[in-house]
């Protein structure tokens, strides 16, 4: 069972949070890799927020393959970081030879572009850059968005933070939100882009548990939009059912958990929004998901948002003080990251409910 | 020699013989009486016996006519097999036995006819769906679910489905609201009671179908529908509140659409759907039959005809294309039924299926609620056997396929998608709806499975198979009075009950361990198969 959190925080923290709040959790494969996208950055990336800030996993060759691509297109870079990494013997970590953290100015012909112009260029460049480096594995492009940042490793949780020195709380390689994983996929191949958190135009998600109707569900997806690829794992699905019904659909957020979940008939039969929950009902069919799983995700406006199976089979809870809050699998690693909250106001979501913290760590809840 | 042709017809060359027992004979009567065929009679045979009546033995011949029971050897009363006389026969003396010799074949075309029959397909009888099996189940991470306990959504649409940026919401920020009509949709059970009209069955088989719906619906909450078929349905049943179970047939004859038409203003509820036949799996490219045989007085009074055969065209005269198919729903719906009923298209599978699918799939008007296609494994109550034999196409491929054709274009759901002919052909149809659902089907549709739960004896080794003669022996497909009579409503209609609560369980059973509580359209990644051909034509998992 995977084990995932996110932390939304007030004020800037380091990702060391994340893996104390994650380490408490381990069990069984949940060591066999880190993966997580910070966003709200803060520390080196603070002058840069505008800029969209492009996450690689690379060879040399790939990040030649990169620049080179980036420069036909017109877009300036116009700061990096390349982390130095720790090369200790004994580490547990298959690391790429190159990770590159690279901020880019808009083409300048985008100078008036419309924000979803923008949104949907962002979009087709990682795609782009994921075929070229896909093409003889030259590396893996995560995400290319404005103030996200995201890592991913194969190896030991612990290790991967030695190696990228993610220990050291230094104050320079900070964000306010950060969405994390310790696991590779078991599932499928053990694949960089299987890892969670997935990441697509601002959505950023990670999933517990398991989804039988992913077939169904990747099947119809494949045809929705461009960027639903990759089907590495079943957990993309409630990304990019996230991505349509928001981006796309732009319906209420309430509805997610309406197309992923749907009330039995029966139930909807008795509501005053029958109609509406009907036709959604057998309209987004394929999408549904069955299977018990738990969502932790996080949108753009940088809201955080957990949710659960309709039978409530995998664990989660929310938890925090007034400056953090954290979603969690388990308990105990809020409990190591928040050690003096007042625990009672914990909130285990049950099925059929949607959890999200805003910008002001204020907590809303929908039953279904 | 002389007075016999080598051409005459012998016992022998007949497909079933009867094997009798004079020494248990009573010569009750009871087997001539219960051939519907008149395939047997009583006749004097000259015996001679040997006796010795004295104290002492003194045989002696004894020669005397003794009355026994004896099969004719003509072509108009060849024993179908039934097994009527077995059945009424007090002493076990009389039974017929499949005559592997038979030259059947060779003599029933006499006088250039075709040889008609009903029933399926007698030769196509291998089935994929036997050889696919539910491979995947969840077991610990993706724990199964308590058949018994959980609760399932075991339904299907029927009806034209919007895709979900097509549908007409408005958005306040929190909520969405419909701020117009979509195209009508019931959720119904995946198995709709196939087409067979009043006149293919006896007035009483069909009650007893239309009463298991009833039933099944009122007392059991499982919403089944029951297909009227051709020929409408009586008039009490269009004005009753029961119309909604009902799904109207507009075929090829257009019989009984008059009197629909004229009930319509007296309609207390809409019925569940308008189903246009444009060709059934048994015999495509070819139209419906209900010989004359079969026209009774209310079958002609239902259809409005006088007793003669009546032939539906093998299409629908002037509708030559699939756009004016759309248009004929179109009117059934807007003229008839204000689009408050889903009008769906049932077609025989063919090599061209998935072409009509797509042609529908892409229809702009949104019209067409359902896809249904009949595989070669369908029955009927009548057609040439040529047709029943050699004509057709399996279901389960095409079925697929059209489902793919609707992934690939992101269209799927859209059309529901539903597939007959030949399901629960094994009787276990819970099994065959379970494995063609996670191929992409929403729902089946069964029918002869029905008339079997009736009583039918036919089978696909050429047994009976008579429905088109008038003189079923089971009182199912006939309007004989004194044959129909055979039939009892009650236990008819209680076995369909009985079998279709059997078959709802089974689904659970089914759906459970892998995890499913709403229905698995699409999931083929459940299916596995033993057989490489079928796992590379439907993109299954080979397993061995």
């Amino acid at each position: 069972m995977c084990r995932i959190g996110a932390i939304k925080s007030k004020v800037p923290f380091h990702p060391s949070k994340a893996l104390y709040l994650m380490l408490p959790q381990q069990e069984g494969h949940d060591n066999s890799g880190f993966a997580m996208t910070m966003q709200d950055l803060a520390g080196r990336f603070t002058p840069y927020k505008d800029k969209p800030l492009l996450s690689l996993a690379c060879t040399q060759k790939g990040a030649k393959l990169v620049e080179d691509y980036m420069e036909t297109n017109n877009f300036l870079p116009v700061h990096e970081w390349i982390p130095k990494v720790k090369q200790q013997p004994g580490l547990d970590i298959k690391a790429m030879p190159y990770y590159i953290f690279r901020n880019y100015d808009y083409p300048e012909h985008y100078g008036n572009a419309t924000k979803a112009a923008k949104e949907e260029l962002l979009l087709n460049t990682r795609l782009a850059l994921r075929a070229i480096l896909g093409k003889n594995e030259e590396g893996y492009a995560y995400s290319f968005w404005p103030d996200v940042l995201t890592l991913k490793e194969i190896g030991d949780p612990r290790d991967i933070a030695t190696y990228f020195h993610l220990w050291d709380d230094n104050g320079d390689m900070m964000a306010r939100n950060i969405v994390v994983q310790c696991r590779q996929n078991t599932n499928y191949d053990i694949v960089r882009y299987a890892a969670h958190p997935f990441f697509l135009q601002g959505y950023t998600l990670c999933a517990n548990g398991e989804n039988t109707f992913y077939t169904k569900n990747k099947e119809y997806q494949k045809s929705l939009h461009r960027g639903y690829i990759g089907f590495e794992s079943d957990s993309q699905n409630f990304l990019y059912t996230l991505h349509y019904v928001l981006h796309e659909l732009k319906w209420p957020i309430k509805y997610y958990k309406h197309i992923i979940t749907p009330l039995p008939f029966e139930e909807i039969k008795s509501r005053p929004d029958c109609a509406e929950l009907t036709a959604i009902r057998q309209s987004l069919g394929h999408l549904e998901i069955n299977g018990p799983n738990t969502i932790i995700a996080m949108l753009p406006d940088g809201n955080i948002m957990t949710c659960c199976d309709s039978k409530k089979l995998r664990p989660v809870v929310v938890g925090g003080d007034d400056t953090t809050m954290a979603i969690s699998s388990e308990v105990c690693g809020i409990n190591t990251i928040l050690p003096d909250r007042s625990r009672e106001n914990d909130i285990y979501p049950n099925e059929r409910e949607i959890v999200v913290i805003n910008d002001r760590l204020e907590v809303e809840r929908w039953k279904q | 020699m002389e007075t016999v042709k080598m051409q005459d017809m012998t016992v022998t060359d007949l497909p079933w013989k009867i094997e009798y027992q004079p020494d248990r004979c009573t010569m009750c009567g009871s087997c001539v009486a219960a051939c519907s065929f008149d395939a047997i009679e009583a006749a004097m045979e000259r015996r001679s016996i040997t006796v010795s009546t004295g104290y002492q033995p003194s045989p002696t011949q004894k020669h005397m006519a003794t009355p026994v029971i004896k099969q004719k050897s003509r072509l108009g009363n060849v024993c179908v097999g039934c097994g009527m006389c077995e059945k009424v026969c007090p002493n076990k003396a009389i039974r017929p036995v499949r005559n592997t010799d038979s030259r059947y074949n060779l003599l029933a075309r006499n006088g250039g006819n075709t040889i008609k029959r009903g029933g399926r397909t007698n030769l196509n009888a291998d089935r994929t769906l036997d050889r696919i099996i539910v491979g995947r189940i969840s077991q610990m991470t993706d724990p199964s679910l308590d058949s018994v306990r959980h609760t399932f959504d075991i339904l299907a649409p029927f009806g034209r489905v919007l895709p979900p940026n097509e549908l007409p919401f408005a958005s306040d920020g929190h909520s969405l609201k419909l701020t117009h009509a979509t195209p009508p949709v019931k959720w119904i059970y995946p198995v709709i009671f196939s087409d067979m009209s009043i006149g293919a069955l006896s007035t009483r088989a069909w009650e007893a179908i239309a009463l298991a719906t009833a039933y099944l619906n009122e007392k059991h909450n499982l919403p089944i529908r029951m297909c009227s078929g051709e020929g409408g349905m009586p008039v009490k049943l269009l004005e009753s509140e029961q119309l909604k179970y009902m799904i109207i047939q507009i075929a090829s004859g257009h019989f009984g659409w008059n009197r629909i038409i004229k009930a319509m203003p007296r309609m207390k509820v809409d019925p569940a759907g308008i189903l246009i036949k444009i060709g059934q799996g048994a015999k495509p490219g070819d139209g419906g039959l209900l010989p004359a045989a079969k026209v009774a007085e209310h079958v002609q009074a239902i259809r409005g005809v006088p007793k003669a055969d009546l032939m539906s065209p093998p299409n629908h005269q002037g509708l030559y294309s699939i756009e004016e198919s759309v248009q004929k729903m179109f009117m059934s719906m807007n003229a008839a039924f204000k689009f408050r009923v889903p009008v769906a298209i049932k077609c025989a599978a063919s090599a061209t299926s998935v072409s009509v699918y797509n042609n529908l799939l892409r229809d702009p008007y949104k019209i067409c609620g359902g896809f249904f296609i009949d595989g070669i494994q369908g029955g009927t109550g009548a057609a040439n056997e040529i047709s029943l034999d050699h004509t057709g196409h399996p279901v389960v491929s095409k079925a697929r396929e059209c489902y793919l054709a609707a992934v690939k274009q992101g269209r799927q759901g859209q059309i529901p998608l539903w597939a007959g002919g030949g399901i629960g052909m094994t009787g276990n149809a819970a099994a065959d709806a379970f494995k063609i659902i996670c191929l992409g089907a929403n729902g089946v549709f069964i029918g002869k499975l029905l008339i079997q739960l009736c009583g039918c004896i036919g089978n696909e080794h050429g047994r009976c198979n008579s429905c088109s003669t008038g003189k079923c022996p089971t009182g199912i497909c006939t309007q004989d009075p004194r044959l129909v009579k055979r039939l009892d409503v009650d236990k008819a209609a209680q076995n369909i009950v009985e079998y279709m609560l059997a078959l709802d369980s089974e689904m659970r059973k089914l759906m459970a361990p892998i995890g499913n509580s709403s229905l698995p359209v699409g999931r083929s990644d459940a299916l596995v198969t033993t057989d490489k051909a079928i796992a590379d034509k439907l993109g299954i998992q080979y397993v061995c």
